[in-house]
């Protein structure tokens, strides 16, 4: 039914997709995997027409496409259930379900509401759910909300499906209810693309399991001739190559332990210590808390419970400000909304930590702020064409060194990194790696957050690993293998623990 | 920065000023009047009041936020100041004491704002009419007069040094120093950090809440400091002084570059908006145009200037 082919896709001078091909039946429920930035949303963009491909055949019903908008995608039975659903809270499920396309009497636009009323509680009974049409769509649970996503989609006659982490906010309950809407459609031929992490439920669900890394094709299984073990070796399995420089520095005396930390609903009960020089990484997946875990740490959030020790002293960390006085840093996941204020400029950016650096108490001087860009430039080696260039012209890579230099200057003890190295090209990363093991050498407490498993076992010499806003275990550097990572979080326990333990 | 971005930088910097020249060289070719001494004198102390309300709004609007209370504020610190000094304080202390009442009327918009996260606009929007109110409640809703004779409170709203209007001068003391703060003190750069992006600011361990309430302090500072000069003019402190001022003050700034959503803006290019409204005002009257007429074209010119800023930031 469709049939995807040979695509290529590059943002910049990034490749995200090699010659990746994808296909689905009539009635066939195939699941899209891989790890964070694997392809798999570019790869569905480029189906509906919000990316342009740069090479390959799409082809739908066995006519070659092209879609301009996810609308003419619809228009030829496709469509997308986000992760993010599309509902307005305060209209009810009937204004919902005909949102964009209401019924009216005549043609002066009066609304035929009786007739939508009635034409939706039709609808949701077939799909089991039993609520009245005027109901506020606000009230209704997540799984309820995305039934209406689902009669949507249906009622623009759409034939095939694809829906992004569908189960992620809903119940096992709901959970089963969904499924047995899902098998009930595929009956009637209703073919649905499924993505999602989690690995048990695509195994009771899924016909065929289609693994993407790094932007390219691994294999298709048919789900009933392979097993979870299988495809994580096909999610993760790769050279880990030579681009990590070796590990020299040798941790020294417990610099940070953390006890019982909890921010609800984002985390619980989460504890570690890190030592003076070691890099200590924190795996899991998307939206298992851990970018909560160290911005609750820098006191960024405000923490529910728990507390910080530092040099075996607790202290009270309640702002970026106050962890700054312990010399502690953070370099944000989201650079752009995060870490650099983009429509300035270098200079300015750099200043922004180190405002009490170059200033006598009160006044700015340019001559410091100069050389402050100009040690920091020189240290890290960002490409620039002056103090004075904007930061949001700078490539990712040069702009996550940019975020690294602010924080250097204060010289931290801690240095916290989220996702240093995402969106930077490959040369890049290294000499960001090269930059935080120099740090560690120099004594610097260094906690990195990576979803790139890679990088966290080729870096750190320990890595805690989350699971569902709970900390599920922390692996000593002997133990690190991306099959074990993986399998903690995914939420594996016991398995993992035997496996662990041979 | 390539050299055609630093192009367009000049000529955002450099739009205002031009509109400026434009609008001074076509009033002076229906009036030469318009160029003589006593008259453009006269039109730095016509600007002086609302160019002291918009070098606070400029501050205020760098950081993101919006002050609409200025009105109000400038006349309960004016009615504060001129009732002390009726009832015999003397003149500098009465002052002293109305600036002070302008500066806390300030601070607690930004607590308002800072700690009570209440949206800029929603929060002042409130005590506008709160001060509003209280200035009424204060005096009565009468003029406050009976300012006694002090020659020092009279030069500074009518009196002339070195030949130069005291509120001309005060306002170009205030300007060089404030110029100095957004330039050349960490102060000022955080300012800009905030407006630029608030999360960023807070994640380099700046303190983002004490900068906002400092930054509205230092607005309603100015706007009392408007007022007390508008009460030595008028040798009288009017209950209903101020009004609408807050949307000259915002007009001028928006004139004169400073992009509404933050970080982004001078305060040069506040001076020369305000100085564009005086001159539209001065020279409107000068060419006997209607004051309904007036309106328009001041309207016309602020979205005038929006429009080309647009164009250039496109």
């Amino acid at each position: 039914m469709i049939e995807m082919s040979g695509i290529d896709k590059s943002f910049g001078n990034v490749q995200v997709l090699k010659e990746v091909q994808f296909s689905i039946q009539p009635g066939e429920i195939h699941a899209l995997m891989g790890e964070n930035g694997a392809g798999k949303s570019t790869l569905i963009k480029i189906l509906t027409g919000i990316h342009k491909k740069d090479a390959g055949q799409i082809k739908v019903n066995d006519h070659e496409v092209a879609y301009k908008n996810p609308q003419e995608a619809e228009q030829d039975g496709i469509a997308v259930i986000h992760q993010e659903l599309n509902i307005l809270p305060e209209l009810s499920v009937a204004e919902n379900f005909y949102l964009g396309k209401e019924l009216t009497v005549g043609k002066a636009g009066w609304l035929n509401t009786k007739e939508m009323n009635r034409r939706t509680a039709e609808v949701m009974s077939h799909l089991g759910l039993n609520v009245k049409p005027t109901t506020r769509a606000g009230s209704l649970s997540v799984g309820q909300q995305q039934i209406i996503e689902i009669a949507k989609a249906l009622e623009t006659n759409a034939d095939c499906i694809i829906m992004d982490e569908p189960t992620a906010a809903l119940t096992d309950r709901e959970i089963d209810t969904l499924f047995e809407i899902i098998r009930e459609l595929q009956q009637q031929g209703v073919a649905f693309v499924y993505i999602s992490h989690r690995m048990e439920e695509i195994f009771s669900i899924c016909d065929r399991i289609t693994v993407l890394r790094d932007g390219n094709y691994v294999g298709t299984k048919k789900s009933s001739e392979s097993n979870i073990d299988e495809i994580i070796q096909m999610m993760v399995g790769r050279e880990l190559g030579d681009q990590f420089p070796e590990l020299t520095s040798s941790p020294g005396e417990e610099k940070l332990t953390v006890k019982g930390l909890t921010k609800r609903p984002f985390f619980e009960d989460v504890s570690f210590s890190v030592r003076e020089g070691e890099i200590f990484g924190i795996a899991g997946l998307m939206g298992a808390g851990r970018s909560e875990v160290v911005e609750t740490l820098f006191g960024y959030r405000k923490k529910d419970e728990g507390d910080i020790y530092l040099d075996g002293q607790l202290v009270n960390l309640k702002s970026p400000t106050e962890s700054m006085y312990h010399k502690i840093g953070m370099i944000s996941e989201d650079r752009k909304t995060k870490g650099l204020i983009v429509d300035f400029s270098i200079k300015d950016n750099l200043n922004l930590t180190n405002l009490d650096e170059i200033s006598t108490s009160t006044w700015i001087s340019s001559q410091k702020e100069l050389a402050l860009y100009e040690t920091l430039i020189k240290k890290l080696d960002v490409k620039t064409s002056g103090p004075n260039q904007a930061a949001k012209s700078l490539s990712g890579g040069n702009q996550q060194k940019v975020v690294i230099a602010k924080w250097i200057y204060q010289q931290p003890k801690i240095l916290i990194l989220d996702e240093p190295t995402r969106g930077v090209d490959v040369g890049a990363k290294k000499e960001i790696y090269q930059i935080m093991n120099e740090l560690a050498k120099e004594g610097v407490t260094i906690i990195m957050i990576s979803s790139e498993l890679p990088e966290v076992i080729g870096l750190s010499s320990r890595v805690g690993v989350m699971f569902e806003g709970k900390m599920m275990t922390i692996l000593e550097r002997s133990e690190l293998t991306e099959e074990r990572i993986m399998h903690y979080a995914m939420g594996g326990e016991t398995i993992g623990k035997q496996q662990a333990n041979v | 920065m390539g050299n055609n971005k630093q192009m367009s930088n000049v000529l955002f910097k450099l739009g205002p000023f031009i509109g400026l020249l434009l609008i001074m060289i076509i009033i002076t070719l229906i009036n030469p009047s318009f160029l003589s001494l006593t008259n453009l004198l006269n039109l730095l102390r016509q600007v002086s009041i609302n160019a002291l309300i918009a070098f606070g709004m400029t501050f205020v609007i760098l950081t993101g936020g919006i002050d609409l209370s200025v009105g109000s504020t400038l006349a309960l610190s004016s009615a504060v100041g001129a009732s002390l000094m009726a009832s015999g304080v003397d003149p500098v202390l009465a002052v002293l004491i109305g600036l002070l009442t302008g500066a806390i009327l300030g601070a607690m918009n930004g607590v308002f704002i800072a700690k009570g996260k209440v949206a800029p606009f929603i929060a002042t929007l409130a005590t506008m009419t709160i001060y509003r109110g209280l200035t009424l409640l204060l005096t009565d809703g009468r003029p406050v007069s009976g300012l006694g004779d002090s020659a020092a409170f009279e030069l500074f709203g009518r009196g002339y040094l070195l030949g130069l209007p005291v509120p001309a001068i005060t306002m170009m003391i205030a300007f060089v120093i404030l110029y100095l703060i957004l330039k050349k003190t960490t102060f000022g750069r955080r300012v800009y950090a905030v407006g630029g992006n608030e999360e960023v600011a807070l994640l380099s361990g700046i303190k983002v809440d004490r900068i906002k309430i400092y930054v509205y302090s230092l607005t309603g500072f100015l706007a009392a400091l408007a007022g007390m000069i508008l009460t030595s003019r008028l040798n009288s402190a009017q209950p209903t002084a101020g009004q609408m001022y807050e949307l000259d003050a915002i007009a001028a700034v928006v004139i004169g570059g400073t992009s509404l959503t933050g970080g982004r803006g001078w305060i040069v290019g506040t001076l020369i908006g305000a100085l564009i409204i005086g001159t539209l005002n001065n020279g409107l009257n000068l060419l006997g145009v209607s004051s309904f007429v007036q309106q328009v074209v001041k309207g016309s010119v602020i979205l005038l200037a929006v429009l080309i800023d647009r164009k250039k930031n496109a």
